[in-house]
């Protein structure tokens, strides 16, 4: 497990020990803490939770706030939301698709970002939005973005 | 337990309390397709073929007959315009994935279904999960589990598990209504344990004839 | 601080806390709304607290949650007087301090009509805001969400007070149902009916639920009043729990806004220190606790048998099982769930009475509706106005029309499950009945605006495309049936239609909706069903031959 955050994930599953009913809590701790949810460590959760592999399983690929591949550096989103789709996302996704060489959902091989589409953040007054890391770029335009991402290393 | 009397077309049936209208249908001999329906599993109402319209207190409205449970005076049409069409049409879509199969190649005879008509699908698993919920609720195995979502959902088995038990199982294979398990089996044997199993037999002396990818004990099919 | 033992004590502590305020101190709101935040909304507030500290404590300054105007954010406003600035930036910040100081106003700062240039200082001259009646998120701007203190310095947990004291369980029941409160999350089911079910529930054991996962795209009002002004919603359900016997809550809401769980998270853990919940609560002797879940970002688990799984551990599929979760929910308990606005309406009801709450809406939509305005509007934001308001008034008198100088061509509410409805309807009444009727159901309270530009092929597909990654995938129909209309739909789009491909949709929509599993599935097709209703020549236009029978 080498480049994960062994002893938060290690801490995480511990506490949740012997209780099937947490799994989703448990995964969406590791997710938070580690970014993406390693194979072997799906299976200690099984394990410490006394639930089946299979299970974990389909609740880790149900969810698209579940990563099962390392995520990049920095998480570039754009929300395609009714509004920001509106008020011209896909532009703005064919942008970063275009500047990053990413499609939505991939990572690129330096591990720098990680680009994908979102629902709706709920700030759709200032779409169509560019996210990274959390940080919100309101109004953006396709010609704004390269001045965004040139700002992450 | 009470018993509990409703009309299922036309016939008057009395059946247990919490009975479902799908198990009093075949206990008075009537006919209801189903596709997702095992007698040994819980009820999933996945497929929804077993769909039927129930009439209570002048309301009518359109149930799953395998977890609708029956109720005192309610009146069951089996077979309806509507009833029809939603399976017709459940059946051509299922068919986008499994042409051939053939439960549905019957069914498609029964309600008119053009196989043909909807964009063909690259999977044909019709994730009805029977294969998933068997492993699970009657082996206890989870060697084969639900993954992704959606349009996205289809059943995987899983290596770290399947290594072990499936060879000696195989059960779930003649449960599949489209040979999808069988396949989804053996490709994930050439992917993640490929050999393994045939060292196996060497080692155990199996004669090459009963060396056979299909089920030695068939499982109770549905009905 | 130590717990609040009795109704008097709380009584006393929040004269205290009044007593401590003077209303004529100059205070600054900032807005840290979803929408304000995006554009850096936390650096203005961070001037206000350096710049108001060298003031020697002269002028209070309040981070607050969504003000409503989400258009032009960062908002700010000044108390006294509900002086309205809009897009501020850090740099303004010494100025408006300078001007509240002496009493004046920066004009430059202030609303200007984009068409003849008269400007509006005050929040109740604003025409965005002028036309709203504003019972349920006008105290957003009063309350840092942090400070429980501000909730009870605008009179906050007065309806628990008068619920525990002076009324029964079946009382207050009573009154919710006299108040015809529906329920705000998209059916508009009664929710004194559904509280009854489960109050009469043989079960002892008991839950309440705030569904707070407001998926439907385009809808952030439940995010703003939950982040906002958490409390509301919390001692909506500390009373609801009351009426039907629960004792136990849960608040199910979003994973995917920070800000959202650290104000969630601290209220309950304030309302905990202070007695409202836990134990033997204000002396009452009644005993409730509440926890705090999060989906993990996924349409349908707000559907609520698949919430209720979800808060069980279990995958987030809908329950097949033809029993209501009122009776049979969170581990076979009987479960009674409501949205954030449907609780936010709880105390004014037991505070004001049913009648009072019966006097404001139409005939058969009491209250108000919390309205998130956006698409091709000029002024998007979240409004709040009485039901059976005109669409009209909505769209442009407090809206301010299409965006661009365009023409309005379509009103869309309800998000991906609900309905687009043309132009020409605008005066229809905002009432869950009527827009039901019309085919656009007011849903969470979405509304989108499209203009002369858009193309209504293209949007069913992008709406499905949506609900494509959103489905379960357990059902056939809604697994199945979406991706073939989306393929459909798409090839439409593309210059690809095909003789009998309407046929098709309408097939495919028919079944998805009469078979699906869960109400993802069964309302899925809704929007292609009023694109049908409405606009069908720009469907039958992408068919070769025209109408495209056979």
């Amino acid at each position: 497990m080498s480049g994960n955050n062994i002893d938060g994930i290690i801490a995480i599953i511990e506490k949740y020990r012997g209780q099937p009913g947490s799994l989703i809590h448990a995964l969406v701790e590791i997710q938070h803490e580690n970014h993406w949810l390693p194979r072997e460590v799906m299976h200690q959760v099984a394990d410490a939770l006394e639930v089946p592999f299979a299970q974990v399983m389909q609740i880790a690929s149900f969810y698209k706030a579940f990563s099962l591949t390392p995520k990049g550096r920095h998480e570039v989103h754009v929300c395609t939301g009714m509004t920001c789709h509106l008020r011209g996302a896909a532009k703005l996704q064919a942008k970063v698709e275009e500047l990053t060489g990413l499609r939505d959902g991939e990572t690129d091989a330096e591990n720098k970002f990680t680009f994908e589409t979102g629902a709706c953040l709920g700030s759709c007054s200032i779409g169509p939005e560019l996210i990274v890391d959390g940080k919100h770029y309101g109004r953006m335009t396709p010609e704004k973005v390269e001045a965004v991402l040139k700002q992450y290393e | 337990m009470s018993e509990i009397v409703l009309k299922i077309d036309d016939k008057e049936v009395k059946v247990a309390a919490g009975t479902t209208v799908l198990q009093a249908a075949q206990q008075a001999g009537i006919y209801i397709p189903t596709l997702c329906h095992h007698e040994k599993l819980e009820a999933f109402g996945g497929c929804r073929l077993c769909i039927v319209e129930v009439e209570s207190r002048g309301w009518t409205s359109y149930v799953v007959s395998c977890l609708y449970p029956v109720a005192k005076d309610i009146i069951v049409r089996t077979r309806s315009e509507k009833v029809d069409k939603i399976r017709k049409v459940l059946v051509e879509e299922l068919m986008a994935h499994a042409p051939d199969a053939p439960e549905l190649v019957k069914l498609a005879e029964v309600y008119g279904a053009d196989r043909n008509r909807f964009e063909r699908k690259e999977s044909f698993c019709v994730v009805c999960g029977l294969c998933v919920r068997y492993c699970d609720e009657v082996k206890h195995l989870n060697a084969v589990g639900f993954i992704d979502n959606g349009a996205e959902r289809e059943i995987s088995f899983i290596p770290e598990v399947a290594k072990d038990v499936c060879w000696e199982c195989q059960e779930c294979f003649a449960l599949c209504p489209t040979s999808y398990a069988q396949a989804a089996y053996l490709l994930t044997e050439a992917l993640a344990f490929p050999g393994q199993r045939k060292a196996a037999v060497r080692a155990a002396k199996v004669p090459v004839a009963t060396q056979r990818i299909i089920p030695i004990k068939p499982v109770a099919a549905t009905t | 601080m130590p717990k609040l033992q009795s109704v008097a004590e709380l009584e006393k502590y929040r004269a205290e806390i009044l007593a401590q305020r003077d209303p004529a101190k100059p205070c600054i709101a900032v807005c840290a709304g979803a929408a304000c935040d995006g554009m850096d909304s936390a650096a203005v507030a961070a001037a206000f607290v350096t710049e108001a500290g060298k003031l020697g404590g002269k002028i209070e300054v309040r981070t607050t949650g969504c003000h409503g105007y989400c258009e032009k954010g960062p908002n700010v406003v000044v108390t006294p007087g509900d002086i309205c600035y809009f897009e501020v930036q850090p740099a303004d910040v010494p100025e408006i301090l300078a001007a509240t100081l002496k009493g004046e106003v920066v004009e430059r700062l202030v609303y200007k009509d984009p068409n003849t240039g008269a400007k509006a200082v005050h929040m109740h001259e604003v025409p965005f805001y002028k036309h709203q009646t504003r019972l349920l998120i006008g105290d957003n701007p009063k309350i840092d969400p942090m400070r429980i203190d501000d909730y009870l310095a605008v009179g906050g947990y007065a309806a628990l007070v008068k619920a525990l004291t002076e009324m029964k369980p079946d009382q207050v029941l009573d009154e919710v149902k006299k108040a015809n409160l529906r329920g705000r999350g998209g059916g508009g089911f009664p929710a004194g009916s559904k509280w009854e079910t489960t109050k009469n529930a043989p079960e002892k054991t008991k839950y309440v639920i705030v569904n707070g996962h407001e998926g439907e795209s385009a809808a952030f009002m439940d995010r703003a009043m939950l982040t906002g002004n958490p409390h509301k919603i919390l001692e909506g359900l500390i009373i609801g729990a009351y009426a039907i016997g629960a004792q136990k809550g849960f608040m199910y809401t979003r994973h995917d806004m920070p800000l959202l769980e650290k104000h969630v998270r601290n209220a309950l853990a304030q309302a905990k220190e202070y007695g409202l919940l836990g134990q033997n609560i204000l002396g009452s002797g009644f005993d409730f606790e509440c926890e705090l879940h999060f989906d993990v970002g996924i349409f349908v688990s707000g559907e609520s048998s698949a919430l209720m799984r979800s808060i069980e551990g279990n995958p987030p599929e809908p329950r097949p099982k033809y029993i209501r979760t009122s009776v049979s929910g969170i581990w076979d308990k009987p479960s009674n769930l409501n949205n954030v606005e449907t609780w936010a309406n709880v105390p004014q009801i037991i505070t004001k009475g049913a009648e009072w709450f019966t006097s404001i809406g139409s005939e058969k939509s009491k209250g108000t509706k919390l309205i998130s305005l956006s698409g091709n509007v000029v002024n998007s934001g979240i409004v709040e106005v009485p039901m059976g308001t005109p669409l009209r008034t909505l769209v442009f008198d407090i809206g301010g029309g299409v965006r661009d100088g365009k023409t309005l061509k379509a009103i869309h509410f309800g998000g991906a499950m609900g309905g687009s409805i043309p132009a020409d309807l605008i005066d229809a009444p905002l009432d869950f009945d009527g827009m039901s009727k019309l085919g656009a159901p007011i849903g969470a309270g979405g509304l989108l605006l499209m203009d002369e530009d858009t193309d209504m092929v293209e949007i069913a597909r992008y709406l499905l495309d949506f609900l494509v990654n959103e489905s379960c995938g357990k059902c056939a129909p809604c697994r199945e049936g979406m991706p073939q209309m989306l393929h459909i739909l798409t090839n439409m789009t593309q210059g690809k239609g095909k003789p009998g491909d309407l046929e098709r949709l309408e097939d495919l929509a028919e079944v998805t909706g009469a078979a699906s599993l869960c109400a993802l599935g069964k309302t899925s097709p809704d929007p292609l069903k009023s694109m049908f209703r409405y606009f069908k020549p720009e469907y039958e236009a992408r068919i070769p031959g025209g109408s495209g029978d056979k």
